[in-house]
């Protein structure tokens, strides 16, 4: 059976920051590009970003982007290429520039510059005291950004294939990628996408743990297809857990919380984190946080019955500052928990927020393979899919939204070059598409005896809760490998009844399954071989970081489960190289 | 703890079906699945993975599960179960092509959203960094660019219903105000030369459906309001 072809010089696949901001790089320069998107793009989860996007603009007191940078590479746990991070810091003033160009409706200071907060480990003059570098819309950055990004792309004409989902890489007999299969959801038909240049942006995976503030649709796509295609996740075993997601439900709620003066308590009613960062206090980086929060709970100063959350309070902030710097993150917290955080301290716990690694590429977003780092010929990737590498084990708050504008771009500059460079597009392998088709075809033929998705999918969540989560053990990591090949081998059976073409959002839930379970064994697998604690890969049993055998990023493959390790890029690219050192907030 | 939550749901599938049905489940959820959609999801997971929606943030600003509640729009995920009739009758948000039970076709809502060119015009040469906004032109902004596009308030309104293809409809509107009220738009006259059609702005009669039903609790008729009072104020 063939598939029916369509050509194009680039595709995007993904609709959220980093895909529209590349995509608005490919239109503005003429070329014929589409950007798949399993939702309208202004459903992608970049709306869900809260706090702001990190910039040294310097608005309200001195800042420069050298101590940005400082502070990533230290962030980071000096795990991130300090190439990329030069690359990302220094640009950020223009990008996000770039963004209030567009339209980004930043709030503004009373000079008419734009707003900025405090955050978690931005810190001024290489790491002394807390500086306001955060660029906020209230508490809804990342809907004010996304939406941003899709107004200019209707502005440029960009054109989209909405509801599409890409399901496998195509490359050709060297290696090089030549384009994508993808599903119509509407039609239920698939298609060959044959392209010059394929751009993944396909954002991360948190739905691998069972709480998790990630939308629905964040289900490793990206790496899944990677990993298929035989290239490497990078840095995988690191996982941030934000401090502060919503009791119960998982949502999200703000570090600007902290960043506008809110402060985390234990059942004692203690400040406890006035003990684990004596400088930067509750704005200590996200890992450091997390821990000191779970140490809290483990320790018995838990709050609520079963004293396994603990409060945050931000009521001493006044309603009048709730109301028009967070507004978004009182209204969850009334909605979901009933809470007013303008009389009540809002309950919160740690949980899966962001994946550092990914799909290995150098700062020009081209996709690199294996220890020497080769180039991918066709293939780039940005944004939280990608590794690129700048947030190393621990990334900093509102570095998210600037990695996909500045990553976005970068790689869709790659992909220009790229293509102009090329005579004309190089041809399909023979067997374009056979991989797909017998994947749907097993997908199909499955017995009704063969596993439900919620069945494997709750209990991928739960090993990945219990064996992967903020402080690890070999014995439970090695327990974690176990169980999540054991959930592996079921899911080589998942059954779904719905076989109709038309909107098959069982059949669509069982392909973002199979890539995100992808993501869970490579997460277990990397976890159990790092034995130091870096960052947000804490072992109880390793609890010094080690650079001397583990400053080093590891690469795994699926088809043998392999893992390599490569040189962390130690060469900023005009600054000097900045040592690594012990890292106290 | 569970309970027990009863529905009633719009079936359609182009594939089979010759005319939609309403199909009844009844399920039980845990004392932590609060939301409609956390029962929705919990349908799809345990009882019939043929029922189709769409999903994502389950936090109320992704704007894709709006739906029609007991006969009214809303957003599933924000919407608690405790407060809801059962069985909860759903629908379709009305007015657009079903493609298959709850989804619909929002191609009409996106065109109406794209035609009132939803950016901000300033072809001025950029400065390097950040162009400047007082904080009370920004203030105008508030209330507007939180709208999530999901589409409850345009399926709302019988002005849309009538005529989706000539009337913007609310949430197209409160776009076109968006861009209007934005200090840094230079293209006020364009946009209301633009606006100025018997059915674009004017089949608004003021029904306020928008405003009760919008998840976001904006106003789209105070919005459709201002564009007519700029209009007025060009002329005079």
């Amino acid at each position: 059976m063939s598939l029916p072809i369509l050509k194009f010089d680039a595709v995007v696949v993904g609709g959220g920051g980093a895909g529209l901001r590349a995509a608005l790089q490919l239109s503005e320069a003429g070329l014929k590009t589409v950007v798949l998107s399993k939702v309208f793009p202004t459903r992608s989860h970049t709306a869900a970003a809260q706090g702001g996007i990190s910039a040294s603009f310097g608005n309200s007191e001195e800042d420069n982007w050298h101590w940005h940078m400082y502070d990533t590479v230290k962030g980071a746990d000096w795990l991130g290429d300090q190439d990329s991070i030069e690359f990302m810091c220094k640009q950020a003033t223009d990008a996000v520039s770039e963004l209030e160009h567009y339209g980004m409706p930043f709030d503004r200071l009373e000079n008419g510059k734009i707003y900025q907060r405090p955050f978690g480990g931005h810190m001024a003059d290489f790491g002394k005291k807390p500086v306001r570098r955060a660029c906020a819309v209230a508490d809804r950055t990342g809907h004010a950004m996304l939406h941003a990004l899709y107004q200019r792309n209707v502005k440029a004409q960009t054109h989209f294939f909405v509801e599409w989902m890409a399901l496998d890489l195509i490359r050709d007999a060297a290696g090089d990628v030549v384009g994508v299969t993808a599903l119509e959801m509407e039609t239920g038909q698939v298609y060959i996408i044959h392209a010059k240049a394929v751009l993944f942006a396909t954002g991360g995976s948190g739905r691998i743990y069972q709480a998790s503030t990630n939308a629905f649709i964040n289900t490793g796509d990206g790496v899944g297809m990677a990993l298929r295609a035989g290239l490497p996740v990078e840095d995988i075993e690191f996982w941030q857990f934000h401090p502060t997601g919503l009791y119960g439900a998982g949502v999200l709620i703000t570090e600007g919380v902290r960043g506008e003066g809110g402060y985390l308590l234990n059942a004692d009613g203690e400040r406890f984190m006035e003990r684990y960062a004596p400088t930067a206090k509750d704005l200590a980086s996200r890992d450091v946080v997390s821990r000191a929060m779970q140490v809290e709970i483990n320790e018995g100063r838990g709050c609520g019955a079963n004293k396994d959350h603990v409060l945050l309070k931000l009521d001493h902030l006044g309603a009048e500052v709730i109301d028009q710097r967070l507004p978004g993150i009182r209204e969850i917290s009334i909605q979901f928990l009933g809470i007013d955080p303008v009389k009540q301290p809002i309950p919160v716990v740690p949980t899966c927020h962001y994946m550092m690694g990914g799909i290995p590429t150098n700062y020009r977003g081209e996709v690199l393979d294996g220890v020497d780092e080769k180039v991918v010929k066709g293939f780039y990737a940005a944004g939280e899919c990608a590794c690129a590498s700048v947030h190393g084990a621990n990334r900093l708050g509102t570095n998210s939204l600037l990695d996909l504008v500045v990553f976005g771009k970068s790689a869709g500059n790659s992909v220009i070059e790229f293509i102009q460079t090329l005579d004309e597009i190089k041809p399909l392998p023979a067997n374009a598409g056979e991989f797909t088709l017998a994947r749907l075809a097993k997908l199909d033929s499955a017995p009704a005896t063969g596993v439900k998705i919620a069945e494997v999918r709750n209990a991928m969540q739960v090993c990945m809760q219990q064996h992967a989560s903020v402080f690890r053990t070999q014995d439970v990591l090695d327990d974690g490998v176990e169980k999540i090949l054991d959930i592996y081998n079921q899911a080589q059976t998942l059954y779904i009844n719905d076989k109709s073409k038309v909107f098959n959002t069982a059949r669509v839930e069982a392909l973002e399954f199979l890539n995100t379970l992808e993501v869970a064994v490579a997460t277990m697998i990397a976890a159990r071989e790092r034995k130091e604690s870096r960052g947000a890969h804490a072992r109880v049993d390793y609890p010094d970081r080690n650079d001397e055998v583990w400053m080093k990023h590891s690469l795994y493959y699926s088809d043998d489960r392999r893992l390599e390790y490569k040189d962390v890029h130690t060469k900023p690219l005009s600054v000097d190289y900045i040592p690594p050192a012990k890292r106290v907030y | 703890m569970t309970n027990k939550v009863k529905f009633s749901i719009y079936r359609f599938n182009p594939e089979k079906d010759s005319k939609p049905y309403y199909q009844d489940y009844e399920i039980e959820v845990g004392e932590h699945d609060k939301k409609l959609l956390n029962a929705l999801v919990k349908l799809k997971d345990d009882a019939d993975d043929s029922v189709s929606f769409r999903r994502s943030c389950r936090e109320g600003v992704c704007g894709s599960d709006a739906m029609n509640i007991n006969g009214r729009n809303g957003l599933a995920c924000l919407t608690d179960i405790a407060d809801l009739k059962q069985p909860i009758v759903l629908s379709p948000i009305p007015g657009l092509p079903v493609i298959r039970d709850l989804i619909v076709d929002m191609t009409q809502f996106f065109h109406q959203y794209h035609s009132i060119k939803p950016y901000v015009i300033d072809e001025r040469p950029m400065p390097e960094r950040e162009r400047y906004q007082s904080q009370e032109d920004r203030k105008e902004l508030d209330g507007v660019i939180e709208c999530i596009l999901c589409a409850c308030c345009s399926t709302a309104c019988p002005s849309f219903w009538w005529n989706p293809d000539k009337f913007l409809g609310p949430a197209a509107l409160l776009h076109a105000y968006r861009f209007l009220a934005d200090s840094r738009d230079q293209a006020t006259n364009e946009r209301l030369n633009d606006l100025n059609d018997p059915y674009r702005l004017f089949r608004c009669h003021s029904i306020m459906n928008c405003v009760d039903v919008c998840p976001k609790k904006l106003n789209p008729t105070k919005a459709i309001g201002k564009i007519k009072e700029m209009m007025l104020a060009r002329t005079v």
